[in-house]
C-alpha cells in the first residue's frame, strides 16, 4: 500500500512540477502577481511529495519488502542496516529518485530563502528549476519506475553490489548528487537572467552561495569516492581517470571556474556573459556526467549497466536543456554590457586566467573521456585513452594554475603592481624553495616530480598564508594578529580552500614520487622488511561476516625493534552476489600510510602478500577536507547571510517596535 | 572451513594484479616492466591497465612483457609487440598520429585561443576612453584638490 502511495505521490510531484514550470513563467511575462505567486507553494509541495515518495521507497528497503522488484534486485535480508538504507540509492532507479528529491529540495530552498529576490526573477528561477524536475520526473516515471511490484515475491533478495557495501561509498553518491544538482540552481539563475535580460552585481551575489554549496558538496563527494578507491580496490591508487570519475570532475572544474568569475561579476560588474555561460556549462556537464554514467556508452569500473533507451532519454534532456540555454544565450548575451574596466595586471585578469586554465583543464578531461567514442565512430579507430594521457595532458594546466594562484590573490582590483606583489610573496617563495631542497635531499634520484610537486604545493600554501597576513593591514604584529582573528569569514574561507589545494598537491607529489612496494609469497611466520619497517605474517584465518565469508591475514609491523601496529587485511567473498572484494589493512599516519594486502594461497604453500609504504597519502584527502571547510566557512560569512535576508530585516525591526 | 576455503579458491581465483611469481629478479628490469604495464590496457577489462588487472590475459601479457625485456628488447619494441598483437586499443596513452592529433592539440589550441582573445580584449578595454577623465572633469578635480 505504502509503495503505491509513494508511486502516486511521485506522479503528483510530476504534475506539480508541470504547473510550477508553466504558470509562474507566464505570470512573470505578463506581470500577473497571482500567477507568479504559484511558484512558492508549488515548489514546497513538489518537495514534500518527492520526499514522501523517497520515504516510501526507503521503508521498503529497510523492511526488506521483497514484493518490490527494486528491493529484490538490490537488497538482502542479512545486509547490515546502513547498507539497506544506502541500497536505496545504490541503483539506477533509486539514485534517480534521490536526484529528483535533491532537485526539488534546492527548488524549495530557493522558494523559502529567496524572499529578497525581485519577484519576476524568483518566479522565473523556480519555473526553470521545475522544468528540470519535469524532465527527470518523466525520465523516472516512464523509463525507470522504482515502485514496480513483483508478481511472485521471492524468498530473499539478490544483494547489493558488494563494492557498494562500504561506508565510504554509502555516502559518496548523495554528496555527489548534492553537487551535481546544486549546479542546477546556478543554471536556473542563469536562464532566468537571460529571459529577464539583466545580469548585475546583485544577481551574481545570489548565484555565488548556490555555486559555492554545489562545489563544496562535489568536493566532498569526489574525495569520498577517491578515498574509497584507495582502500577498497586493493592497489592503493587514488584517481584512475575513469569515465565516471571524469564525469564528476568536469562539473567540479567548471563550478570552480564559475565560483571565481561570479566574484568578478559581483565586485566589478565585468565578465557578465562569461559567468552566465559558465553557469550553463557547469550544469550541462553535470547532465553529461549523468549520461555517461547511466547510458553505459563508456563502460567503466563502477557504472550501473543500463539499456540504451535510458541513454537516449538523457541525451534528449541534455540536448534540450543545453541546446535551449545556449540558444537563449546566443540571442541575449549581447545585452549584457560589461561595466568594469581593468588592466592587464589586475585581480580581474588573474581571475580570467584562472577561468581560462580551469576551462581548458576541463576540456582535456572532456576530450579525453569522449575521444574513444569519437575515434571509433568517425575514424574507425578502436583506441583507449587512459591515465598516462591525462597525466601528461592535464597536469601542465593545473601546474600553471597553481603557479598563478598566490600572486593572483594578492593583486589589487583594476590595476595591480606586479613587482610589489612578488616582493610580498617572499615567505611563500622561501617555503617553496625549502621544500624543493628537502625533496631533493630525500630523493632517491627517481624523478624530479616529487621535489617540484612539493615546492608547488608549498608555494600555494605559503601564498594562502601571505594572502591572509596581507589582509590584516599594517602595524605591529600583535595588532595584525588581532585583526587577523576578525577578518571576514569569506577571507578565511578563501585562505583555507587555497591552502587545501596546496596540501592536496603536496600529498599527490609525495605519494607518486616516494611510494615503495613489496610483492612476495609469505609463509606463515615469515618476516620481511620494507623501508624501516619489518612486517610479519603471523596467521591467516577464515571468518564469517553478516553476509560474506572472509580470509583475514594477521600481520604485525615493527619499527626499530618495537611493535607499532597489527593490521588485518581481508579478502572477502559475497556468496549471494558471487563477488570477491579486498579490504586493505592500513596503518594511517600523517607522514605515511602502511598499506597491506593479502592475496591468494599459493600452490607451494604460503600466501601472496603485497605491502606498500604510501608517503603523504593522508594529505590528499586532508587537502580536500580543507577545501570543503573553506567553502563552509565562506558560506557562513555575514555577507552571504545579509544578502539572503536583506529585505526581511527592516520589516522585522518594525514589527518588534 | 575447508569447504569454505575451496569455494574461495574456486570462485575468487584471479586475485591480484602483479603476482609474486611474475616479479623479475633484476630490480631495474622489473621497474621497466611495471612502467610499461601501467601504460598497457587489459583487453578484457573496463579501463584497467594490465598492471592493475586480475584477468588471466593481463597476467599473460605481463609475463610476455617481462620475457621480452629479459630477451633484451627496448621498451618501445616491447610495446610495439603487444600493439601488433592486440591493436591500438591496448595503448592507454594514444600516440599523436593522424586523427589523434585532435585529442592532443585540442586543449593547447583552446588555451592559445582563449588566452589570445582574453589578452586582446583586456588590452583594448584597458586603453579605452572610459578610463580617462574628460577635460571638464580634470579641471574640477584640480579645483577639488587645490589646498
Amino acid at each position: 500500500m505504502l509503495i503505491e502511495l509513494g508511486h502516486f505521490a511521485l506522479i503528483l510531484a510530476f504534475a506539480t512540477a508541470i504547473v510550477q514550470m508553466v504558470v509562474p513563467l507566464v505570470g512573470a511575462q505578463k506581470g500577473w502577481r497571482g500567477w507568479m505567486g504559484v511558484a512558492e507553494p508549488a515548489a514546497t509541495a513538489q518537495f514534500a511529495l518527492t520526499a514522501f515518495a523517497f520515504g516510501a521507497l526507503t521503508v521498503a528497503f529497510v523492511t526488506s519488502d521483497f514484493s518490490v522488484a527494486l528491493v529484490v534486485a538490490n537488497s538482502h535480508s542479512l545486509k547490515p542496516m546502513i547498507y539497506k538504507i544506502s541500497g536505496v540509492w545504490g541503483n539506477h532507479e533509486g539514485s534517480l529518485l534521490l536526484w529528483l528529491l535533491i532537485l526539488s529540495g534546492f527548488g524549495a530552498c530557493a522558494a523559502w530563502f529567496g524572499g529578497n529576490l525581485p519577484e519576476t526573477l524568483r518566479a522565473r528561477v523556480l519555473a526553470v528549476q521545475a522544468s528540470i524536475g519535469v524532465a527527470f520526473g518523466a525520465f523516472l516515471l516512464f523509463t525507470s519506475n522504482p515502485f514496480l511490484r513483483m508478481a511472485v515475491p521471492p524468498f530473499d533478495g539478490q544483494d547489493l553490489n558488494p563494492l557498494l557495501q562500504d561506508p565510504g561509498l554509502a555516502f559518496h553518491p548523495p554528496f555527489l548528487y548534492l553537487g551535481y544538482v546544486g549546479l542546477s540552481m546556478s543554471f536556473s539563475f542563469a536562464v532566468a537572467a537571460l529571459i529577464e535580460g539583466r545580469v548585475d552585481a546583485a544577481w551574481a551575489r545570489w548565484v555565488r552561495p548556490w555555486t559555492l554549496a554545489a562545489w563544496l558538496f562535489l568536493t566532498i563527494g569526489i574525495a569520498l569516492g577517491s578515498w574509497w578507491a584507495y582502500y577498497e580496490l586493493g592497489w592503493g591508487g587514488f584517481w584512475f581517470w575513469d569515465p565516471v570519475e571524469n564525469a564528476s570532475f568536469m562539473p567540479w572544474l567548471f563550478a570552480a571556474a564559475l565560483l571565481h568569475s561570479a566574484i568578478v561579476t559581483e565586485k566589478r560588474e565585468a565578465l557578465k556573459s562569461w559567468t552566465v555561460l559558465l553557469a550553463i556549462l557547469a550544469f550541462s556537464f553535470s547532465l553529461l556526467g549523468t549520461f555517461i554514467v547511466r547510458s553505459g556508452v563508456l563502460t567503466s569500473v563502477h557504472a550501473f549497466a543500463n539499456d540504451p533507451e535510458r541513454g537516449v532519454f538523457i541525451l534528449m534532456i541534455l540536448g534540450v536543456f543545453t541546446g535551449g540555454a545556449l540558444t537563449l544565450y546566443a540571442a541575449r548575451a549581447h545585452a549584457m554590457e560589461a561595466k568594469g574596466v581593468f588592466g592587464l595586471v589586475s585581480r580581474e585578469s588573474a581571475l580570467v586566467a584562472n577561468n581560462v586554465l580551469l576551462a581548458v583543464a576541463a576540456m582535456v578531461v572532456f576530450v579525453g573521456t569522449l575521444w574513444p567514442l569519437i575515434a571509433e565512430m568517425a575514424f574507425g579507430r578502436v583506441l583507449s585513452v587512459g591515465p598516462p594521457f591525462f597525466d601528461a595532458a592535464f597536469t601542465p594546466f593545473f601546474v600553471a594554475l597553481a603557479l598563478l594562484l598566490p600572486p593572483g590573490t594578492l593583486f589589487a582590483w583594476k590595476r595591480a603592481q606586479g613587482a610589489r606583489v612578488l616582493r610580498q610573496l617572499w615567505p611563500a617563495l622561501t617555503l617553496a624553495s625549502a621544500l624543493l631542497l628537502l625533496g631533493y635531499a630525500l630523493g632517491s634520484g627517481r624523478s624530479a616530480l616529487g621535489p617540484l610537486g612539493l615546492a608547488l604545493g608549498g608555494w600555494v600554501v605559503g601564498g594562502a598564508g601571505v594572502d591572509l597576513w596581507a589582509r590584516s593591514g599594517r602595524g605591529s604584529v600583535a595588532a595584525r594578529l588581532h585583526r587577523l582573528r576578525r577578518l571576514p569569514r569569506a577571507d578565511w574561507g578563501r585562505g583555507l580552500a587555497h591552502a587545501g589545494l596546496g596540501v592536496t598537491i603536496i600529498g599527490i607529489a609525495g605519494l607518486l614520487a616516494w611510494e615503495r612496494e613489496d610483492i612476495r609469497v609469505a609463509q606463515i611466520g615469515e618476516s620481511w622488511s620494507l623501508g624501516r619497517y619489518e612486517i610479519t605474517l603471523d596467521a591467516v584465518r577464515e571468518a564469517e561476516g553478516p553476509n560474506y565469508l572472509t580470509t583475514i591475514g594477521e600481520m604485525s609491523v615493527r619499527a626499530d625493534g618495537r611493535q607499532i601496529a597489527t593490521l588485518l587485511p581481508e579478502k572477502r567473498f559475497y556468496p549471494v552476489a558471487g563477488m570477491p572484494t579486498t579490504e586493505a589493512g592500513i596503518d594511517g599516519g600523517i607522514w605515511r600510510d602502511l598499506y597491506l594486502v593479502i592475496g591468494d594461497p599459493q600452490d607451494g604453500g604460503g600466501w601472496a602478500v603485497r605491502s606498500h609504504i604510501k608517503p603523504m597519502a593522508a594529505w590528499i584527502w586532508g587537502g580536500a577536507i580543507l577545501m570543503a571547510l573553506g567553502g563552509v566557512v565562506s558560506l557562513t560569512d555575514r555577507r552571504m547571510r545579509v544578502a539572503a535576508g536583506a529585505r526581511r530585516a527592516p520589516v522585522a525591526t518594525v514589527a518588534a517596535e | 572451513m575447508k569447504r569454505l576455503a575451496l569455494i574461495l579458491a574456486l570462485v575468487a581465483a584471479p586475485a591480484f594484479a602483479v603476482e609474486p611469481d611474475e616479479v623479475l629478479d633484476d630490480p631495474a628490469l622489473e621497474a621497466r616492466a611495471r612502467e610499461i604495464s601501467a601504460g598497457l590496457r587489459c583487453p578484457v577489462c573496463r579501463n584497467e591497465s594490465i598492471d592493475e588487472s586480475n584477468a588471466g590475459v593481463s597476467r599473460d601479457l605481463r609475463l610476455m612483457v617481462r620475457e621480452r625485456l629479459v630477451a633484451g628488447d627496448s621498451d618501445a619494441e616491447v610495446v610495439r609487440a603487444v600493439v601488433d598483437r592486440y591493436g591500438e586499443f591496448v595503448l592507454l596513452r594514444p600516440d599523436a598520429s593522424g586523427a589523434n592529433l585532435v585529442l592532443w592539440l585540442a586543449a593547447p589550441g583552446l588555451l592559445l585561443l582563449a588566452g589570445g582573445v582574453a589578452f586582446v580584449s583586456i588590452r583594448r578595454r584597458a586603453s579605452g576612453p572610459e578610463d580617462r577623465l574628460t577635460e571638464e572633469e580634470e579641471t574640477r578635480l584640480k579645483d577639488i584638490l587645490k589646498p
